[in-house]
């Protein structure tokens, strides 16, 4: 690639000077990019480092606070997603925009449908669809009249991606592509990618996984904490000089100290040939007074780990000891009842009633344990209300009152709420799913704090976590995933690399010697 | 997400298979006429579907219905509820057959009239939950209370006013051996399955019905088309009403609650396998829940059963009909 004709050529869309804070966040700080045609530019970075939020402010989805954004060299205005789209701006985001009821064809044409006088003609709405798939090479794997329910992930995204060429889109953005596909399919997106780089398409690609990246990438940009770290040829860099950009010089600046064996009790959790749809054969042990990290790609089965020892999602067979005494914990009550709490990867979604007092919110659990009567007794009432202002401060939560909505709070805080809404609870086994996924630094080290602070009064804690430097700085052992089984146990202080090799399925744990690849992969 | 769903790509292609496309509701429908069929033999000795002109009147009897329940699936297709029709079915029963007084003359009048007035309850409806965000059930449930309190404030109840004679062949008369009656309704249907089908429009309304932010993020305007299912319906609910006064001669203010038109459309649409939430089904379910509904009725009259038993067991039919709909689609999803 010649460096003077990347200078000269116009970007298709450019961001310059880009700001956009959110409640306690700046999650864009004085970010400018350029993006030019028929190049594929990879955007990394860390969780909550600012990829999504730069995405979704190209696409119209977000307005940034300051700063301008350039189309094919022309400023522009992009308030709304439909004005993003008529521009030429796609987004396939990691959550798919289709209606699984309706076909492929309907889909992909969802306000544009050919049509005289209103009235469509579905047969050329099937041709076209076909046309454009046939333009994508993938007209033999996806029928245009399918129900899009019907359709594998992948396919999906393939939908998602003929839309946007239909749309005649200059710009695609695509959230992640690669996260849930196999290696079959996302060799077959990479093709897909080529073929729109050769139509000349600005492709930008967030990723996690840098060994993608470094294979279909022309350019690369490396944000961290909302900052631009900076843009090169990919040509120029090595995948230790990215991973150092990403991870920066904090990577062990946070977190509080381990676990020593003084700390370190009796088993409290022990899981036999533990197996549900999406588990088999886990086995594990818990101390009382450690914290056991969780790692593994996504699809590894972490999170559904996490969700079968609460109950959620439970083991259908296997055996579960809790202090000692086998237990079936068949629903979430079962687990608070037996003093296990959850704090999820989606608060919004399972850990906050948002629309609840942060007061509530922080009683919730205690009170699903009261009996249902006892609200006529109002001491109950009294009693539970009096211990808020002692558990915000435990959790170190910052508002002005507790009678506040949850959703008022920054997502720091919210963790914090959720946090207390189990210490209330008395739970003696704690289990987080992405304690931190989301928030800003400073809130995440008080978590860490916290956490670390929980094991010391002699709580047991199971955490899992996508972040590889989070997973390493906590967990006195760490346990990760593969395909659904414990692929193997490491010891703390274990490398990025230890745990990929295990995580990928190259390496099952225990033998630790052999130098990793450096994939500084981190999803 | 299991990994298995994860690491298998099967050929998806041709899944679209003719079976596939047939609404579950029509197994039901199976079912009950079997049902009612092997009633029949052993209780009546078929003497009741057997009989052609019984049959007929099943239809006949679910035409009212059949009309509002298709205007119903419209606004249940965009994730909206109408409960207004019931009321609106009674105004156009009492205006019509108020202006009309017999007189042949004054029936484009009164038509023009009532379809007016389908049409400003149908913008209310809309307006009120689209501009004012009011929850639909509550939107439609007021604007129904509305028409009802003017209805009673305005007229007594009992028979007003009278259509005429001409008017009434639409109740009763038939083109050969096929009622009008029943051309109407099956007119109705071909036009609500074009309109969903094969317009703009009707894509459109299933867009803003499966998920409204991908409906808006698709440039649609779902307000507008949100609106315009909301007068289709008032609309249907107007024709009922015209069809109901025909048989019936004059207009009575009890007409759209007696036959509960609100809720029986809302039930039968369901049945139909239209998705509360919207965005998934169709007027072909619909009018098989509707004929359903029919087939049980007429059995259980002819049968002299007991109605308490009759409503006993349309309530557990609707249970079970979406219960079994929502354990497939969950299989589906898993």
């Amino acid at each position: 690639m010649a460096n003077e004709q990347i200078k000269e050529a116009t970007p298709m869309i450019e961001v310059r000077n880009i700001n956009k804070a959110f409640p306690g966040v700046q999650a864009l700080d004085n970010v400018s990019v350029k993006f030019l045609p028929g190049e594929v530019h990879a955007v990394v970075g860390e969780n909550g480092a600012g990829k999504s939020t730069l995405m979704k402010i190209m696409a119209g989805a977000y307005k940034p606070d300051s700063g301008e954004i350039f189309f094919q060299g022309e400023e522009v205005q992009m308030n709304h997603p439909v004005q993003a789209q008529n521009l030429g701006v796609a987004i396939i985001y990691q959550e798919f925009n289709l209606l699984p009821e309706r076909t492929v064809a309907q889909n992909i044409y969802l306000g544009r449908e050919p049509s005289k006088f209103g009235v469509i003609n579905p047969p050329q709405l099937n041709k076209q669809t076909e046309d454009v798939l046939k333009e994508l090479g993938v007209a033999k794997m996806i029928n245009p009249t399918a129900l899009v329910s019907t359709l594998s992930v992948a396919e999906q995204q393939l939908v998602e991606i003929a839309k946007a060429v239909s749309l005649n889109a200059k710009v695609l953005i695509m959230d992640e592509p690669t996260a849930s596909l196999t290696s079959t399919e996302v060799n077959l997106l990479f093709d897909l990618v080529a073929t729109l780089k050769a139509r000349g398409l600005a492709v930008i690609f967030i990723s996690h996984r840098l060994s993608e990246v470094f294979g279909i990438a022309d350019m690369i940009t490396v944000l961290k904490d909302g900052q631009l770290v900076g843009t090169k040829n990919i040509s120029d860099v090595t995948t230790e000089d990215v991973v150092y950009m990403m991870v920066g010089r904090t990577l062990d600046h946070y977190f509080p100290p381990l676990g020593v064996d003084e700390d370190f009790g009796e088993v409290v959790l022990r899981v036999v040939n533990g197996e549900n749809d999406f588990l088999s054969n886990i086995n594990l042990d818990l101390r009382k007074g450690e914290i056991l990290g969780i790692a593994g790609l996504q699809g590894s089965g972490r999170t559904e780990l996490a969700q079968a020892l609460f109950g959620a999602v439970p083991f259908d067979e296997g055996e579960i000891e809790l202090m000692g005494k086998t237990i079936a914990i068949k629903n979430p009550y079962t687990a608070i009842q037996r003093k296990m709490g959850f704090v999820t990867e989606d608060r919004k979604s399972e850990g906050l009633a948002l629309m609840q007092p942060i007061r509530d919110n922080m009683l919730l659990a205690i009170r699903s344990l009261q009996n249902l009567l006892s609200f006529i007794h109002p001491d109950g009432i009294k009693t539970s209300r009096s211990m808020v202002p002692e558990l915000g401060q435990q959790v170190d939560v910052r508002v002005d009152s507790y009678g506040k909505q949850a959703q008022d709070l920054s997502g720091g805080n919210q963790q914090k709420v959720v946090l207390s809404k189990w210490l209330a609870s008395g739970a003696e086994v704690f289990i987080f799913d992405e304690p931190t996924r989301g928030i800003d630094v400073e809130a995440k080290a008080r978590i860490h704090d916290i956490i670390r602070g929980l094991t010391k009064s002699g709580v047991a804690v199971l955490m899992v976590s996508s972040e590889l430097p989070e997973v390493i700085g906590m967990s006195d052992r760490i346990l990760v995933m593969h395909e659904g089984k414990i692929g193997g146990e490491l010891p703390a202080g274990s490398s990025e690399a230890d745990i990929m090799l295990v995580a990928t399925g190259q390496q099952n744990g225990n033998n630790k010697n052999k130098t990793a690849a450096k994939d500084g992969g981190i999803q | 997400m299991s990994v298995d769903t994860m690491t298998q790509v099967e050929d998806k292609r041709n899944k679209n298979s003719f079976w596939k496309n047939i609404p579950q509701v029509y197994y039901f429908l199976v079912v009950v006429l079997v049902g009612g069929l092997i009633l029949d033999q052993f209780v009546a000795s078929g003497n009741i579907l057997a009989n052609p002109s019984i049959l007929f009147n099943i239809l006949v009897r679910s035409v009212a219905l059949g009309i509002v329940a298709v205007g119903q699936t419209f606004v249940m297709l965009g994730a909206s509820i109408d409960l207004s029709v019931a009321y609106t079915i009674s105004f156009t029963a009492v205006m019509s057959s108020l202006i009309m007084q017999g007189d042949p003359a004054r029936v484009p009048l009164a038509i023009a009239i009532v379809i007016g007035f389908g049409i400003l309850v149908g913008l209310i409806n809309g307006m009120l939950i689209t501009k004012l965000n009011v929850n639909s059930f509550i939107a439609t449930l007021g604007t129904g209370l509305i028409v009802k309190g003017v209805l009673n404030g305005m007229f007594s109840s009992g028979s007003l006013g009278s259509v005429p004679k001409g008017f009434q062949t639409l109740g009763y008369g038939s083109l050969g051996p096929i009622p009008y009656s029943i051309i109407l309704l099956f007119a109705i249907v071909v036009i609500g399955w074009f309109i969903l089908s094969w317009t703009k429009f009707g894509s459109h309304l299933y867009g803003v019905g499966g998920d409204l932010l991908i409906g808006r993020l698709s440039g649609l305007r779902t307000s507008r088309v949100l609106t315009i299912a909301h007068i289709i319906s008032s609309l249907t609910a107007v024709v009922a009403g015209l069809f109901i006064v025909s048989r019936l001669g004059a207009g009575n203010p009890t007409v759209g609650p007696d036959g509960v038109y609100d809720l029986e459309s809302v039930a039968t649409t369901v049945i139909g396998g239209t998705a509360l939430s919207g965005g998934r089904g169709g007027v072909f379910g619909t009018i098989a829940g509707v004929v359903i509904f029919g087939i049980i009725d007429t059995v259980f009259n002819q049968l002299g059963v007991d109605t308490y038993l009759k409503m006993v067991i349309r309530g557990a039919l609707i249970i079970f009909a979406v219960a079994s709909y929502s354990v497939r689609s969950k299989r589906e999803a898993a």
